[in-house]
């Protein structure tokens, strides 16, 4: 079953270029990223080579709070329209959500990284990672939904109230969290870092670092996606085989009292 | 006059199983059908499916009018169902919970107490929790919910099991009474003795799909039938 | 939908009333977890004191879980909602019905709560207004929240384990701005206003009932 195989080929050729266009574009602007980053850009006076994190930190972040999330939330309320109502956008869904909890964990483990050394600690409370991590909860809050066994609509339409109603906890998240800091401790670290005195090649390659993940994420959902069409083509070769056991197990004709028998339930 | 249920090629599939594998039926309006197959057949399910709670996954149907696909929450509230479980609340009252039931279903409270009584549920079980009555009286209080509301489209799942000669007696009047005022039912059961005598046709399936249809005339309806004549558009046979 | 919510509210309470399952048996869970919190916290009274806000709250939040759990058990042994869907009732009608329901039950139990927290941990009550004000803001957001993914997980096998997996994240805001508003009004901590934390808590409940009473009637489609 390769995805030439006219039969199970998720998308169109055509498509199949631009993903393939869509992961070269991604790993060269990656490539870029980091040896602009490592090598060309200078180290800063008071983090020194730490600040090196910048580069994918804030990109990798933008990609899990508001790429994947957004994705995941907009594809759940499109299925759950019913006119604009297709499997394309429980797939799309569950594509977004599974790269989106990659890139949240990721987010999780390069903060975590990036503050142990001005901390001294593996976690603090830091407005932002506590929403991140919240965040990483209800993705897999999403996914554990996902895994009870249902027929296709109950489980895009569970999963998409799960989208729903964790995407509006978002925002709700993010403003106590960042009250719960700054009406105690005032601004954190990693958010004084961020502030805009970044220039010159810093700032082009914090650019370009964003390019980089964005196009990465663009050809993991894709790549997902397509792992979703053919997972769903199995499950249906799977319910063939399960129908015809079904019918074999009516084979033997059922003669009624009078010998009458039809194939249709069509009155006489 | 169209068909009260149309399914073609339905297929239910439950999780990964499907218990329904491609059933192509026909009700018209006004009929009794009765379903029959050995356990495991798909007749609960195909029983949910026309109630509008377990969705297609693959065929057309409609019920009462009503697309499977589209239309199902307006269809559930002109169906009723009398399944395995009766869908009772174990803390109220048999009283509480048919005046609910029918105040849910937005008609008015007012004849409930004659329904009851005539399915012996009056006097002082009326104002018993259900909860601490038998299950074949629970059974009763549930088939009163459903005499109550009076629905366009009566399942009834093995109503038989459970009930004793004068509930089953009482069912059998229920059923032809509501069938000459036009309403449609479909009844699965494991008992010929009792429900072949309402029955217009018998359905057989089984491994989820039909595999016979046959005429049985409803012998002991038609005296009913008879007397109600007058007041029913022609939709009853009398042979 | 008002109608509906109104049928749908007063059969439940009436249920609670009878079976008494909250009062009895959620209420005790609730008060139990704040004597262990004392156990865990020593005896000295004053870390307890200090914490109470937020072990109020905490109490809350899982006595919630429980109380959304019963509301979809007692719609049958098993929480099939084949009844509340052949009912003919406004699927918004039945969420708010049964959020209002929720809502009554852990308002009950959070004024016990409450005077057991001032009990046992010694909590001396500045302002009354933002408590019941607080109080009543984050009961109901809880109850929307929890009685919308109460729906989605009532029916499934692994419904015991999936609401707390699903609620809990979800009403970790509320959590957060209790235990803020609750410190305000008991005069703990740095004293910050409890204002803002209000505002928050009754916008989780504006947004989760308006929430819930759109997407209730979609969710009821799921099998």
């Amino acid at each position: 079953m390769s995805p030439a195989d006219p039969a199970v080929a998720p998308w169109s050729p055509r498509a199949t270029w631009v993903v393939r266009g869509l992961g070269i574009a991604a790993a060269v602007a990656l490539a870029a990223t980091i040896w602009l980053g490592l090598w060309v850009t200078p180290p800063d006076q008071v983090q020194h080579n730490l600040v090196r994190l910048v580069y994918i930190h804030p990109p990798i972040a933008w990609v899990a709070l508001y790429l994947a999330f957004g994705v995941a939330a907009a594809s759940s309320v499109l299925w759950l329209w019913p006119r604009t109502r297709s499997r394309f956008w429980d797939r799309l869904a569950v594509s977004a959500v599974e790269v989106g909890i990659v890139f949240t964990a990721l987010t999780l483990v390069t903060g975590s990284i990036w503050g142990r050394p001005t901390w001294g600690v593996w976690w603090a409370w830091d407005a932002r990672l506590t929403s991140t991590a919240l965040l990483l909860v209800l993705l897999l809050g999403y996914m554990a939904v996902r895994r009870v066994p249902a027929d296709p609509d109950s489980r895009a339409r569970r999963s998409a109230v799960v989208a729903l109603v964790a995407a509006v906890d978002v925002p709700i998240v993010h403003f106590s969290v960042d009250w719960w800091h700054t009406l105690h401790q005032g601004a954190t670290v990693l958010n004084a870092n961020l502030s805009p005195t970044i220039h010159g090649s810093m700032a082009w390659t914090l650019l370009l670092g964003f390019v980089a993940f964005t196009l990465l994420f663009a050809w993991m959902l894709a790549i997902r996606y397509r792992v979703e069409v053919l997972s769903e083509h199995l499950q249906d070769s799977e319910l063939d085989v399960a129908l015809h056991e079904r019918w074999a197990e009516g084979t033997a004709p059922v003669p009624g009292p009078d010998g009458a028998l039809a194939g249709s339930g069509r009155p006489a | 006059m169209a068909p009260a249920v149309l399914l073609t090629t339905a297929v239910c599939v439950t999780g990964r199983f499907p218990a329904l594998a491609g059933v192509d039926l026909a009700v018209a309006q006004g009929e009794v059908v009765v379903l029959e197959g050995p356990n495991g057949a798909g007749k609960t399910s195909l029983l949910r499916v026309c109630a509008g709670l377990l969705p297609l996954t693959g065929g057309e149907g409609t019920v009462l009018g009503c697309d499977l696909r589209r239309d199902a929450p307006a269809l559930r509230r002109r169906v009723g169902m009398l399944g395995h479980a009766a869908a009772l609340y174990d803390d109220l009252t048999v009283a509480e919970n048919v005046r609910f039931a029918v105040r849910a279903a937005g008609a008015s409270p007012s004849h409930i107490d004659a329904v009851l009584d005539r399915l012996e549920l009056g006097g002082r079980v009326r104002r018993t929790q259900v909860g601490r009555l038998s299950a074949g009286q629970r059974r009763r209080v549930a088939l009163a919910v459903l005499v109550t509301r009076r629905p366009e489209l009566w399942l009834l799942d093995e109503p038989h099991a459970g009930l004793d000669a004068g509930a089953r007696a009482v069912l059998g009047e229920i059923v032809s009474e509501v069938v000459a005022e036009g309403a449609t039912v479909l009844l699965a059961s494991h008992e010929p003795e009792e429900s072949l005598p309402l029955a217009d046709r018998v359905v057989s399936l089984v491994g989820g799909r039909v595999v016979g249809v046959r005429d049985v005339g409803a012998p002991a309806r038609r005296v009913v039938a008879v007397e109600k004549l007058r007041s029913v558009p022609g939709s009853v046979h009398v042979a | 939908m008002w109608r509906d919510t109104a049928l749908v509210a007063g059969k439940d309470l009436r249920i609670e009333l009878r079976s008494r399952v909250v009062m009895h048996q959620v209420v005790p869970v609730a008060v139990m977890v704040l004597v262990l919190f004392a156990f865990a916290l020593g005896p000295d009274r004053a870390p307890m004191a200090r914490a109470a806000p937020g072990l109020f709250w905490v109490a809350v939040l899982f006595a919630s879980v429980l109380a959304v759990q019963r509301s979809f058990a007692l719609e049958a042994p098993d929480g099939a909602r084949d009844g509340l869907r052949l009912s003919g009732l406004d699927p918004a009608g039945v969420f708010l019905g049964k959020t209002a329901a929720v809502a009554v039950q852990m308002v009950v139990l959070e004024v016990v709560l409450t005077a057991g927290v001032v009990v046992l941990y010694g909590s001396h009550i500045r302002s009354y207004g933002s408590i019941v004000v607080a109080g009543l803001a984050g009961t109901a957001g809880l109850a929307a929240a929890g009685t919308l993914y109460g729906a989605l997980a009532a029916g499934l096998r692994v419904r015991e384990t999936l609401l707390p997996f699903l609620f809990l994240p979800v009403a970790a805001p509320v959590l957060l701005a209790g235990t803020r508003a609750w410190q305000a009004a008991l005069g703990i901590g740095s004293g910050s206003a409890g204002d803002p934390w209000v505002r928050l808590l009754l916008v989780f409940a504006a947004v989760y009932l308006a929430l819930g009473v759109v997407i209730f009637g979609p969710l009821q489609e799921a099998s």
